[in-house]
């Protein structure tokens, strides 16, 4: 079913430039794409065997499986900020590897968990990073980050000048989301965004981050442990299990798998689902 | 009160010492974040780095700061004797607290707060100039405060090889067994540490994260003052050598006299420029100084040149030592002039009450009490051959208990005072009438001679050979007695040195000139 293109298989001796047709996508198209993708830390046991599957532009996907899965080491796949070990990925329907890694990551924004703002910048300063690093006119910087601080629902003339700590973790997070779409990137990776909220605080941002999605349209790959909040933010699943993507399809073919390696992330649903 | 008196007598000295401290120590710490900052960032990103590079740095450490400067004195280029080696000892001293503070500021960084930086695309210059250093600058800056306050204190050490500083008072009050001086150079090293702690204290908070971005200019701006200050430094000991005649002296009352003795007379009778070197810390640093061409003349004594110097065995003929000695001294590229008159013998003291209840009147006396008395003598002679191994096998003495090791210039105080019953001083020394004490006759003939000589360079002598005519002048011209009022002017009754060997030429040698 998945033609695999010859020198996938090894230490990736060479750089190679096009990534094949996957599932019906042609990876020339898609936003991102995984051949035959595997990974292991140096000394350790592998934590992605033999990945494949490719998103389309504007489409968001989530990936959700238990703790240390490999969830986030995919995500960092995508931005270089690992590469694999075999395979390929493709950005844009470019081979990561021939990307320069700091163009490619400026290319896409990035949510973590736990925010990670520099506690010695202002908000204002932090979320104007990025276009900071591509040079733009700091006017036009000045303008981006008051329209985004307005679009995830921070007043800008109140907090622009705040600092990270006189944030509460909502508030901070809405920052962290700001930040990561400043410079208007493609595609959005996050990283258990809501992860470190309480259940209110999360349910609120989950529905503003939908609101700017439908919106924005940006290509997200959100990985998850919480199947509510995948099926909420998300058009396509994938499920991680040891380390291989068992399900990987339009979300509500996933839920409807008989797979018992799925089966369980539909019949427990964590206290974050239900109406909102 | 004292203190205070002194300080308004010699305002200019003290601001001259307290602004040579000050640039030894502003300048070595600023050297060493030089040098520790980037080894910290390096070894911070390379943990296998690390920990070799901080064993290093603790190693530098625990070195005791005169030994190091010790081990300066022969290097070149870094070495000698002066400001230069006691800068490089004061860097190796700092580099350990900002090495430190580095590794751990960078390293105590959140991580998600690197992850942030590298995920949004910032290169490793990027993330080290806009996040990791200003993140880290307040840990970099205690270690830049813990440095300065080590080297404040460190810095006082440093007179003993002549760079100055307010050591120079402590050493000078040690020899003079004055307190009051001691605490001159004391207070104000305390009062500066305390500042300088105070002032980077508030600088660490000043630097806290959220405060400003204009910090890479100001480090700039630091490392080019630094590099300029260095440079100069450098170049100061450099510049006059040819024709100032630099004079040295060993650290106590005596040869601090005797050094302003001869650089009195070299001006006086020369019309030679003299700097004065006075107050090194003993025969070894003032030898190197010497061979080394650090200085041009110090005035040693025989005995001492003999064993300490050139290492022959004790030999007891007055003659014949003068000539073995400069014999081996001439070898050496050094010239000895004709002796100044005095013999400066080891002297075994006692308290007087001691001597005259007991019934001690000669060393061999002791055999009698070795059995209950305490001994106390300085380093110098606990190492000497002609010292204290040799008194005791000469004498067949047996001390019950091991002497107690203290700072010669304490020893005389230790003795007055009931601390120790018996030490070795200086046949010439002031104290010994001002506190009391007795001298103990040599009557096995154990010490050898002492006489003082002028030794000169002897390519100094050659360029400059009114030398030996300007110290000629004083040759045979002070005796025991002279010698010990002299000193007893400047110990005993606080007279400046310089007044008291200006005086003493005035009386003794003007009528000779005309």
């Amino acid at each position: 079913m998945i033609p695999r293109s010859v020198g996938s298989e090894g230490p990736a001796p060479q750089v190679r430039i096009a990534c094949a047709i996957i599932d019906g996508v042609d990876a020339r198209h898609a936003a991102i794409t995984f051949e035959s993708v595997s990974f292991a830390y140096p000394g350790r046991s592998p934590v992605l065997q033999d990945i494949s599957f490719s998103i389309p532009p504007g489409v968001s996907a989530a990936l959700v499986g238990a703790s240390g899965v490999g969830k986030s080491t995919l995500l960092k796949l995508i931005n270089r900020l690992l590469d694999p070990e075999t395979g390929c990925v493709a950005v844009d329907g470019r081979d990561t590897r021939t990307w320069d890694r700091y163009v490619l990551r400026r290319h896409i924004g990035y949510v973590l968990q736990d925010v990670g703002l520099f506690p010695h910048q202002t908000v204002e300063q932090n979320v104007g990073l990025v276009p900071w690093l591509l040079h733009w006119p700091h006017a036009r910087i000045q303008d981006r980050t008051r329209e985004l601080l307005t679009l995830v629902g921070l007043s800008p003339d109140e907090f622009a000048t705040r600092w990270p700590d006189e944030l509460s973790g909502g508030q901070r997070q809405r920052v962290g989301v700001a930040r990561a779409l400043a410079a208007d990137p493609p595609i959005l990776l996050m990283d258990e965004p809501f992860g470190a909220l309480d259940p209110l605080t999360r349910r609120d941002l989950q529905r503003e981050f939908l609101r700017i999605q439908q919106r924005l349209r940006k290509t997200v790959v959100l990985v998850t442990h919480d199947m509510a909040e995948a099926r909420l933010l998300a058009d396509w699943l994938g499920v991680l299990d040891e380390g291989a993507l068992v399900a990987w399809d339009r979300a509500e073919r996933v839920a409807a798998s008989r797979d018992p390696r799925v089966q369980p992330f539909f019949e427990s649903p964590s206290q974050t689902l239900g109406t909102p | 009160m004292a203190l205070l008196r002194f300080f308004a007598t010699h305002r200019e000295e003290v601001t001259t010492a307290l602004g040579e401290h000050v640039v030894l120590v502003v300048a070595a710490t600023l050297v060493a974040a030089a040098i520790a900052v980037p080894l910290g960032i390096i070894a911070a990103h390379r943990p296998r780095l690390g920990a070799p590079l901080t064993a290093v740095a603790n190693t530098v450490q625990t070195i005791p700061s005169l030994a190091l400067l010790g081990f300066l004195i022969p290097l070149p280029f870094v070495g000698g004797i002066g400001p230069r080696a006691a800068i490089v000892a004061l860097i190796l001293y700092g580099l350990l607290p900002i090495l430190r503070t580095t590794i751990a500021g960078i390293q105590g960084i959140d991580r998600t707060v690197r992850t942030a930086a590298e995920a949004l695309g910032m290169t490793p210059r990027q993330v080290l100039r806009r996040v990791e250093l200003p993140l880290a600058l307040p840990s970099i800056v205690a270690g830049l405060r813990v440095a300065t306050v080590i080297n404040v204190g460190t810095a006082t050490v440093a007179a003993a090889i002549g760079a100055g500083g307010l050591g120079e008072y402590i050493f000078r009050g040690l020899s003079m067994v004055d307190s009051t001086v001691i605490l001159a150079g004391a207070v104000p090293a305390a009062a500066l540490a305390l500042t300088a702690d105070g002032a980077l204290t508030l600088a660490e908070r000043a630097l806290s994260p959220r405060r400003g971005r204009r910090w890479t200019r100001a480090v700039t701006l630091v490392i080019a003052i630094t590099l300029l200050l260095v440079t100069f430094l450098l170049a100061l000991p450099l510049r006059s050598r040819e024709t100032v005649i630099v004079v040295g002296s060993k650290n106590f009352t005596e040869q601090i006299v005797l050094g302003e003795l001869v650089a009195q007379a070299l001006e006086r009778f020369g019309g030679l420029e003299v700097e004065r070197r006075l107050n090194l810390g003993g025969t070894f640093i003032c030898d190197r100084a010497l061979a080394g061409g650090e200085i041009d003349v110090y005035v040693e004594y025989t005995g001492t040149a003999l064993t300490a110097v050139f290492r022959k065995a004790v030999a007891h003929d007055r003659h014949r030592v003068l000539e073995t000695v400069r014999d081996a001294y001439a070898r050496t590229g050094r010239s000895v002039l004709a002796p100044l008159g005095f013999n400066n013998t080891f002297a075994i003291l006692v308290r007087r009450g001691d001597a005259e209840t007991l019934g001690l009147s000669a060393i061999s006396d002791l055999a009698r009490v070795d059995d209950r008395w305490q001994a106390g003598f300085g380093y110098e002679f606990l190492e000497r051959e002609d010292g204290y191994r040799g008194l005791v096998q000469a004498y067949g003495l047996r001390f019950a208990r091991p002497p107690r090791v203290m700072d010669l210039s304490l020893t005389y105080r230790a003795l007055a005072t009931g601390r120790v019953d018996v030490i070795a001083g200086d046949a010439t020394a002031g104290l010994i009438e001002a506190l009391d004490l007795t001298m103990l006759d040599d009557d096995r003939r154990f010490f050898p001679p002492y006489d003082a000589v002028p030794v000169v360079s002897t390519a100094t002598l050659l360029r400059q050979p009114v030398i030996r005519d300007a110290l000629g002048r004083l040759a045979g011209r002070i005796d025991e007695a002279t010698m010990r009022r002299l000193n007893h002017a400047v110990e005993g009754s606080h007279q400046d040195v310089s007044d008291v060997v200006r005086e003493f030429l005035r009386d003794h040698t003007v009528s000779d000139i005309q």
